[in-house]
């Protein structure tokens, strides 16, 4: 194990936040909040010297295998995360530093769960700071420090940031230079969020409203600066909201496609089209469950087709409260939870690639009973899927269940209904934010222990993280010599 | 510089390494996903599986707005398919590796034919300098410079040595020859030596000279070898094939053990004055059967290092005065050159330094791009000889006066054909070729690029 090159990384990864730092400082500043100034900007200098002290730390020794990648990925996400906390530690804002680590975890990992009961009371500086964890997180912080590294070097692992961080069972470079593509990734997501931006602004609404829903649908966090969440917005923002949280569900690789015109490729994408089908079909079963209730038909369609680009791409913003919603419809979000959106987006969940390749792998094996010397080659949008891909998925899958089934056995120690605890688990696992019950849109998370604070922290790290390099940590053959 | 490689074997990766390293956008195409798996852990490079004649796959993997398409796979038919495609498909440069013996004589005819920039041939390379070794065996490699006037000359410093314990500029003195030492190989470490660099015993020196002054360098320093009569080849492989034409036509008796019988028949067809002989080239047996012990050189060539290496040591034990070594595997070449195996070729090294040196050539510069490159410690310092244009800068001026960069070394000026080995009073001209020595990491492009300013 190479500890001095893994250090030295983190090093990077904490100057690179205590940067990121600078704009919520300022925000603090120009709104006058002498708390959240002084937490911020103490937590600034903490990250700063931490990392600018550790991180010139040499290593002659370049060797980095995947080993040292997984620890990596995963030790950088649980630093971050611990000193994203400071600022609200420190200013006060949130008194509990488990409460103010589950925020931040919450935030980084795009979950969006919060511990909040008043969002508004939060000085604008943490605001920004809160919503801005979604924004760096959705893309990956790793992947950020690779796009701004200045030459490849020593750049072979570099794919196991990519790797690791890019959500989806099968990851590829969109360019030869795992650089390059980790830059493009990043052009493609900074683009989008603007856009976004500017036309939430048209709306008339305030900057900082407008930047931190940006943020909040980019990464597909979900955290919103007002306590109705969404709703205190118009229709007309609500449906910004809806579109771009559909678009940053999307892969993207076919993004890439599209710039570099190559739109037969983009279009023959299975995953996108299974994607939009799924958003379709239960944006309309929904609508036509609530219809009785809004009695109007474009309500209905308005309502339903937020909340459901809102769960598939695993955002969670509400701009109502779909747990008072009919059965039928709550089942069909919560089954929507569990799958998630496209590989290689911003999102969470299974990943609407991994349930593609269980129905195809499920009906072969049903093939195979009647005629059992067939032969069988998967296809994914017209391409072979490896086997070691499959097995995978396998994989995932089986450790995905494990954990949640463990995750809802202690989350019942505290005494909620088993709704509550089994959609807090799916909530955290799969980087939504709301459940259902008392974890709820209208509800929040503050009420479990602290215990089960951190497990489910560790929950979301897993879900952000697709499971490995977060269990790597805790696995004794790893950290051997 | 966008590059796309046909055939992830030995040559394939050697050249997605070296070029990665140069900073290329390197996509490598093979038909097995298990090792490209392997290669996307190890290097930065894009792979992607399927033919790489199809014009589907190489559509893919972004042939039509690369710069160079190099297909190195184990068919040189399917590799002259892929730079036909290529070159449809808008690629400009396009090398292809043939190695088949029945192609050679029509190798130029077909470049031009399919439009290709290139035709490598490692294992006929690989067979010229094996046979330039075999001509002064007391050399452990060879690189010629200046049209072949001038080469960079490996020389291991024995016990005995007249050089030990000289230090640069008494070289002269001692040798009664002009040479300069460029590089110097001491245990792990690689030296570019400057004036107060004393040499020791073991140290392995790079040394420039004349190429007519070479028979003289080795008189002057006592390293004689027997002259190669009579010489064994183990394996009959391509490269023992062309070894053995060449060696046949300067009249010297070869052996060929080859262990296939049809292979030895076809051997035995196509160079009927070899003596071939079937059996296994690794049974002590058999060596001993066929002389092994009276040969003046044996040069192991089977397909498995392991193999090469165990004969070549029991040759050295036998105490044969020179053994060349063919080594895949290079990575290990450090620990065998402790063992007495100090002279290998690698034709995988071979090819992949002759393509990095046409890549190189095609990122323009100003002065003119490499002439002729050459690794002299693989993989740190490699020599590279440029033409002086008009556009180098500090052309007139004496050595001394030049600044150039540290670690960075003139090693030979050509001029009209004329060898100097310079000193701090001679000047770089105009229309002069230049050998300049330097660490492989510095990646000089360009002439001008070796002076501080």
């Amino acid at each position: 194990m190479n500890y001095r090159l893994i250090i030295r990384m983190i090093g990077r990864i904490l100057q690179i936040e205590a940067i990121f730092m600078i704009p919520a400082l300022l925000i603090a500043m120009f709104s006058g909040e002498s708390a959240a100034v002084s937490g911020i900007g103490m937590s600034m200098l903490l990250c700063l010297i931490t990392g600018t002290s550790i991180g010139m730390i040499e290593s002659k020794n370049s060797r980095f295998y995947a080993r040292e990648g997984f620890v990596t990925v995963g030790l950088a996400w649980l630093v971050v995360s611990l000193a994203g906390a400071l600022p609200f530690y420190i200013s006060g804002a949130i008194p509990s530093f488990v409460d103010s680590f589950f925020e931040t975890v919450s935030g980084f990992t795009t979950t969006g769960a919060s511990i909040l009961t008043d969002v508004e009371a939060l000085p604008n500086g943490l605001l920004y700071w809160r919503s801005f964890t979604h924004w760096l997180g959705g893309m990956g912080v790793l992947v950020f420090a690779l796009a701004i590294t200045p030459r490849s070097g020593d750049s072979s692992h570099s794919m196991l940031y990519l790797k690791a961080e890019s959500p989806g069972p099968k990851i590829s470079k969109l360019v030869p230079k795992t650089r390059r593509s980790a830059g493009i990734l990043y052009a493609i997501y900074v683009v989008l969020t603007v856009l976004q931006f500017v036309l939430l602004l048209f709306d008339g609404m305030p900057a900082l409203d407008a930047i931190t829903l940006a943020f909040g649908t980019a990464g597909t966090g979900g955290f919103a600066i007002r306590n109705t969440s969404v709703a205190a917005y118009s229709h007309y923002a609500q449906t910004v909201v809806t579109v771009f949280m559909i678009l940053f569900g999307v892969n993207f690789s076919v993004y890439y496609m599209l710039l570099v015109r190559m739109f037969r490729r983009a279009a023959r994408d299975e995953e996108l089209r299974v994607y939009l089908l799924i958003v379709v079909c239960a944006t309309l079963i929904i609508a036509a469950n609530i219809y009785s209730e809004l009695g109007s038909v474009y309500e209905s369609i308005h309502q339903s087709a937020f909340q459901v680009a809102s769960i598939i791409t695993t955002t969670g913003f509400a701009t109502v409260d779909f747990d008072k919603w009919p059965e039928v419809a709550r089942y069909i979000l919560l089954l929507l939870m569990v799958c998630g959106a496209c590989a290689g987006s911003t999102g969470g969940g299974i990943k609407v690639s991994r349930v593609i390749m269980l129905f195809k792998k499920a009906k072969h094996s049903v093939y195979q009973m009647m005629h059992p010397d067939s032969v069988h080659v998967m296809h994914i949008s017209g391409e072979r899927v490896d086997d070691d891909v499959i097995r995978n998925v396998d994989t995932f899958m089986t450790v995905y269940i494990i954990i949640g089934a463990l995750t809802v056995l202690f989350l019942s120690l505290d005494g909620f209904s088993f709704e509550t605890n089994f959609s807090a688990m799916l909530a955290c696992l799969n980087n939504i934010g709301p459940g259902l019950g008392v974890v709820g849109p209208a509800g929040n998370f503050s009420q479990y222990s602290d215990f089960n604070k951190i497990l489910l922290s560790a929950n979301m790290l897993i879900g952000r993280l697709e499971i490995f390099p977060f269990l790597a940590l805790f696995t004794p053959a790893i950290w051997k010599k | 510089m966008k590059v796309v490689i046909v055939g992830d074997g030995k040559v394939g990766f050697a050249l997605a390494e070296q070029l990665t390293m140069e900073e290329h956008d390197v996509s490598v195409i093979d038909k097995n996903q298990a090792v490209l798996d392997r290669l996307s852990e190890t290097l930065d490079v894009l792979t992607i599986c399927g033919n790489g004649a199809s014009m589907r796959v190489q559509k893919e993997a972004g042939v039509p707005g690369s710069d160079i398409l190099i297909a190195a796979t184990s068919s040189d038919e399917l590799n002259m398919l892929c730079c036909i495609v290529a070159r449809r498909l808008g690629c400009k440069h396009t090398i292809a590796r043939v190695r088949d013996p029945d192609y050679r004589e029509q190798v130029y005819m077909m470049r031009d034919e399919l439009g290709l920039s290139m035709m490598i041939n490692p294992e006929l390379s690989a067979a010229r300098e094996t046979f330039r070794l075999l001509q002064i065996p007391s050399f452990l490699k060879r690189s010629a410079f200046a049209k072949g006037r001038a080469e960079i000359v490996e020389i291991e410093v024995r016990a005995g040595n007249p050089l030990i314990g000289k230090k640069l500029p008494e070289l002269s003195r001692v040798l009664h020859v002009r040479v300069l030492i460029c590089a110097v190989e001491r245990g792990q470490e690689v030296i570019i030596p400057n004036g107060l660099f004393r040499i020791e015993e073991g140290d392995k020196l790079y040394v420039t000279a004349p190429t007519q002054h070479l028979v003289s360098l080795v008189k002057a320093l006592g390293i004689e070898k027997r002259k190669v009569r009579d010489i064994m080849l183990i394996g009959g492989s391509r490269i023992a094939y062309y070894l053995t034409q060449m060696l046949l036509e300067s009249g010297i008796r070869v052996k060929v053990l080859e262990k296939n019988m049809d292979r030895c028949r076809e051997l035995a067809e196509l160079l009927p004055k070899a003596t071939i002989i079937c059996g296994d080239g690794t049974d002590h047996q058999t060596l001993k059967e066929h002389g092994i012990a009276n040969m003046d050189a044996v040069v192991t060539l089977t397909d498995i290092d392991e193999e090469n290496l165990l004969v070549s040591m029991y040759a050295n034990h036998l105490g044969v005065p020179t053994t060349i070594t063919k080594l895949n595997r290079t990575e290990y070449r450090q620990i065998f050159r402790d063992k007495g195996i100090d002279c290998t070729i690698s034709p995988k090294l071979m090819c992949a330094t002759s393509i990095v040196h046409y890549v190189r050539g095609m990122q323009n510069s100003s002065a003119g791009s490499a002439i002729a490159m050459h690794h002299l410690v693989q993989p740190h310092v490699e020599a590279l000889e440029f033409r002086v244009t008009k556009s180098a800068r500090h052309t007139g001026e004496t050595l001394a006066q030049i600044p150039l960069k540290s670690e960075v070394l003139i090693a030979c000026i050509s001029r009209q054909g004329k060898i100097t080995i310079p000193q701090g009073s001679d000047t770089i001209e105009v229309g002069d070729s230049v050998v300049v020595v330097t660490l492989a990491e510095r990646k000089i492009l360009d002439l001008n690029e070796i002076f501080m300013d």
